[in-house]
């Protein structure tokens, strides 16, 4: 395993009396695709806005660590942030409609983050602007640049935001659900290209996403949020394979596979919602929704492996499916 | 856009008409033309000649089509009282009622865009409440006082400004002060709210997450924005600061329009008083739908439809 | 290892705002309360000239006389006792012009919203037009050209302050309308009329009141301003306007005499609006300004 570029070891974050994320942890390798999956309110955007700097006035972040290329980015302020940001870590969002500012034009847009980062004249900036709309499969690169936002459809939208996060060449791509506001055919265009450009730039991304279908196409390794925490992660053969937490596995369950699933069968579904979760809350989070919930859940949940590289929070032992032991 | 254009341009026009037909009506409903040309000694003779004279005892639809014909084409008739051209009077005063009308809207602007972004940032803190007390203050000062108690300290007992008249550019500087005072709680508190909605707009996040400047972020992608609607808004106060002049000029003695205005009221002089009621209402007319084409061509997304 | 980063918390300062509206409510009442007893409290007959003792300082300066708190005017008049008078004629104006611009402008805004088609463009129309209408100059002219008296000007505001009015009754009653109990209303088999004051305006009421005291505000001032410019209310009435016309005249010398009647005029009028702001907040009228 090559070096962790952004290590996260017990992020909290905190809205008045709400506790989004409560000690997080799991790491990015260097050139890797991390996907991290749960149920909306599990707190995986909230993680991911908490490692760029970008949470909203009035939350709380703490962490045991939180390093991005060796830097600790506790100690930075928004100032220092900020030179990060767009730079060596870039970040695209959900809606691509509306993420966009109306009264600029593309080219603009896309110009301002390298002559912020790197200094340069505007034309230098454009002429890689028009390289990289190109490089996302965008026609008419030059033509594009002098369009403004509302004239360009909500896929294109998304490979200009692409093609805007790489204008720096940063090493990490944050994608909060970079596919969840586009239709089917555009989603898969989209997924192909964050994965082909993740092969030949070496970028390392972290893909947010509700979607398990996007994660087995695309991670070389999976964390599974549920309540503010990091439930289970593993790499991503392992994790489809050998599932250790019972929320990873409710949330397999509920993914019909062909062939499997006989037309007329019950899907799996997990019985109640995500809770929400105060600051002083103790124990496993899902423990309430949990069939193997016990006594001792409520107190300090154990973190184990269940082999090379791949960690669960339960009481249950490895292997506890397989053997039948849970109780 | 040119449809657009097209029927903002009608609705003016309608709405010029209209106007006109209220300030022929204002002067000829508000009692006998002829009984306040001729003064309080006239006889009843002297009356009725002057009103044959003026064409006062025509049919009123007669004289309304007589007065917008020549209005149409910039003769608003001779004044009474000042022995000329109602159209020139008005032309030879109108650059200093501009002039005023449009140092009192910078000082606004340049008061209130920065009061107005200062309390969107810092919303729901004190310093917010406290723009919107001082806008709140700004709404409650009766102008023409104001304008005595900024000649009494700044003018007399500081000796900073000339008091009055019209010599300098210094003579506009308190009338402007003044006349500015009417427009800022309202654009301070468009500024705040676009400013406010703007700043939590997910583009703002995507300037963010480009690691962009604070100054970049409030002053290019999140002002130019929440400015379009303070860009009409301007357009329509300078509307209302040059109609509520005259006020001011009075106050100050400068002499433009509204000082022309009141002084023909004084004198009876209604060709003149119908005549800058039509003109300020024109202009104001004008104003608004200039706005709403700047609105549009401000915004990219109007411009393409 | 261990960092915090604590972002500066959301403050409210709600009790600002209530503030307001208490002190709002309080101004207000007690000038509405002198303005009421103006007879029985003024010290001194208000109209009454002492050519003797004029421009007589008021208490904080030296040589005030204790007889004449606020001190006199340039015909000798007590002070005091024009400031009280003066109030009942700032409160008269502001609340006759609001009850008639506010039917004027309630009728329009809740026919042009309520109906729709054709009536809404005819209501909007007569916005715009009304707009378009310099306010303080027609006033001026229509009291120059028929001679000043209170009623007048009462009638003349009334008839041109309506317009926020109607942009407000219009508005809301558009979202009324669509309402479930309005539906309601309407398979009950009420007729139009009962609807439109039984459904409609008891709904509207409250985003009319905070229009009331922002009209009321602009009244006003603007007799104020018509006072000041010899166009309002005549002399011998004491309204604060006039006060400060008449006192302009000894204001590089005594400038208390435009001090007094324009810090009076302020205060009321920030009085009123900030019993509008409370009112906003209270009621929830949403954003009416």
């Amino acid at each position: 395993m090559s070096e962790a570029l952004l290590d996260i070891q017990g992020l909290r974050v905190e809205f008045g009396d709400t506790a989004a994320v409560r000690g997080a942890s799991f790491t990015v390798a260097r050139g890797e695709t991390h996907c991290i999956v749960g149920e909306s309110g599990c707190g995986k955007s909230v993680s991911a806005l908490a490692v760029m700097g970008l949470l909203a006035r009035g939350a709380r972040r703490s962490a045991d660590c939180l390093t991005f290329a060796g830097k600790d980015l506790l100690a930075r302020n928004e100032q220092q942030m900020s030179l990060l940001r767009g730079d060596r870590m870039a970040m695209i969002f959900q809606e691509p409609m509306t993420s966009l500012n109306p009264a600029y034009t593309v080219g603009s847009q896309m110009a301002e983050v390298f002559t912020r980062h790197r200094g340069g004249s505007r034309h230098a900036a454009l002429d890689r602007a028009a390289a990289l709309l190109g490089r996302v499969g965008i026609t008419a690169p030059g033509m594009r640049l002098g369009q403004f936002p509302h004239q360009l459809s909500g896929g294109l939208r998304q490979r200009v935001m692409i093609a805007m996060a790489l204008m720096c060449d940063p090493e990490l791509l944050i994608a909060d659900e970079p596919t969840t506001a586009l239709d089917v055919t555009v989603q898969v265009q989209i997924l192909r290209l964050l994965a082909e450009l993740q092969r030949d730039l070496g970028l390392a991304i972290l893909l947010i996403t509700h979607d398990l279908g996007i994660v087995a196409r695309i991670a070389d390794r999976v964390s599974v949020m549920y309540a503010g925490e990091v439930v289970e992660s593993a790499p991503t053969a392992t994790l489809f394979a050998d599932p250790s937490h019972p929320y990873t596995r409710g949330l397999l369950d509920c993914v019909p596979v062909p062939g499997k699933v006989k037309p007329g069968d019950a899907l799996g579904s997990i019985p109640g919602t995500v809770p929400r979760i105060r600051p002083s809350f103790a124990g496993c989070g899902f423990r309430d929704r949990c069939t193997h919930a016990a006594p001792v859940c409520a107190g300090t949940v154990p973190r184990q492996h269940a082999g090379n590289a791949h960690e669960f929070l339960c009481r249950l032992p490895p292997g506890w499916a397989a053997t039948g032991q849970a109780a | 856009m040119l449809r657009f254009a097209l029927r903002r341009l009608t609705v003016a026009l309608l709405v010029a008409l209209t106007v006109m037909v209220l300030s022929f009506m204002l002067t000829r409903v508000s009692g006998d033309l002829a009984i306040s040309i001729a003064g309080a000694s006239a006889t009843q003779q002297d009356v009725e000649i002057i009103r044959h004279a003026y064409g006062l005892d025509r049919p009123l639809a007669m004289q309304f089509i007589d007065w917008i014909g020549r209005a149409a084409v910039g003769d608003f008739g001779e004044s009474f009282f000042f022995k000329a051209r109602t159209a020139d009077l008005i032309m030879d005063r109108m650059p200093i009622t501009l002039t005023l009308g449009l140092v009192g809207l910078g000082i606004a602007l340049l008061v209130s865009i920065p009061l107005g972004v200062l309390a969107a940032v810092r919303e729901n803190t004190w310093v917010d409440r406290l723009v919107q007390l001082v806008a709140m203050i700004g709404q409650a000062m009766p102008s023409f006082w104001l304008g005595l108690i900024l000649m009494i300290t700044l003018g007399l007992q500081l000796g900073w400004l000339p008091i009055s008249g019209t010599g300098s550019w210094e003579h506009y500087v308190m009338p402007g002060i003044v006349l500015s005072f009417s427009a800022i709680p309202a654009l301070t508190r468009l500024t705040r709210s676009g400013m406010i909605q703007a700043l939590g707009s997910d583009y703002i996040r995507t300037a963010r997450a480009k690691g962009l400047s604070r100054l970049s972020i409030l002053g290019k992608h999140a002002l130019r924005n929440a400015a379009i609607p303070v860009v009409s808004i301007a357009a329509v106060q300078l509307g209302f600061m040059l109609g509520g002049s005259i006020v001011i000029e009075t106050v100050f003695a400068l002499h433009g329009v509204g000082f022309l205005a009141w002084e023909s009221i004084s004198k009876n002089d209604f060709p003149v008083v119908q005549a800058v009621v039509l003109v300020l209402a024109l202009i104001y007319i004008g104003l608004t739908m200039a706005a709403d084409l700047l609105n549009a061509l401000l915004d990219p997304r109007l411009r393409a439809s | 290892m261990s960092g915090t980063v604590v972002m500066p918390a959301r403050r409210r300062f709600d009790w600002m705002r209530r503030t307001g509206l208490v002190a709002g409510a309080l101004i207000v009442g007690l000038v509405l309360l002198v303005a009421i007893l103006a007879p029985w409290i003024t010290p001194h007959d208000p109209f009454v000239q002492n050519l003797d003792n004029r421009l007589a300082v008021p208490f904080w300066m030296e040589g005030a006389e204790p007889d004449h708190l606020l001190g006199t005017d340039g015909l000798g008049r007590d002070y005091l006792s024009r400031l009280i008078y003066g109030a009942r004629i700032s409160m008269l104006i502001g609340l006759l012009t609001v009850v008639t611009s506010g039917v004027i402008g309630t009728t329009l805004g809740v026919l042009g919203g309520f109906f729709g088609g054709k009536v809404d463009d005819a209501v909007l129309f007569a916005i715009t037009c009304r707009l378009a209408i310099p306010v303080v100059l027609v006033a001026l002219a229509v009291v120059g050209l028929l001679g000043s008296s209170l009623m007048l000007v009462i009638l003349v505001l009334g008839l041109l302050l309506w317009d926020r009015f109607a942009v407000v009754a219009r508005s809301t009653t558009m979202q009324v309308r669509n309402l479930d109990y309005v539906a309601a209303a309407w398979a009950s088999g009420l007729s139009t009329p009962a609807i439109l004051v039984k459904e409609i305006l008891p709904n509207i009421a409250s985003h009319l009141a905070v229009v009331a005291t922002l009209e009321m505000a602009l009244a006003i001032l603007l007799e104020a301003a018509l006072s000041f410019l010899g166009l309002g209310v005549p002399p011998p009435l004491p309204s604060w306007g006039l006060m400060i016309a008449e006192g302009k005249d000894y204001m590089f010398f005594s400038p208390w005499v435009i001090f007094v009647p324009g810090v009076a005029l302020f205060i009321l009028v920030f009085g009123i609006n900030l019993l509008g702001d409370g009112l906003r907040d209270l009621l929830g009228a949403g954003d009416t300004r």
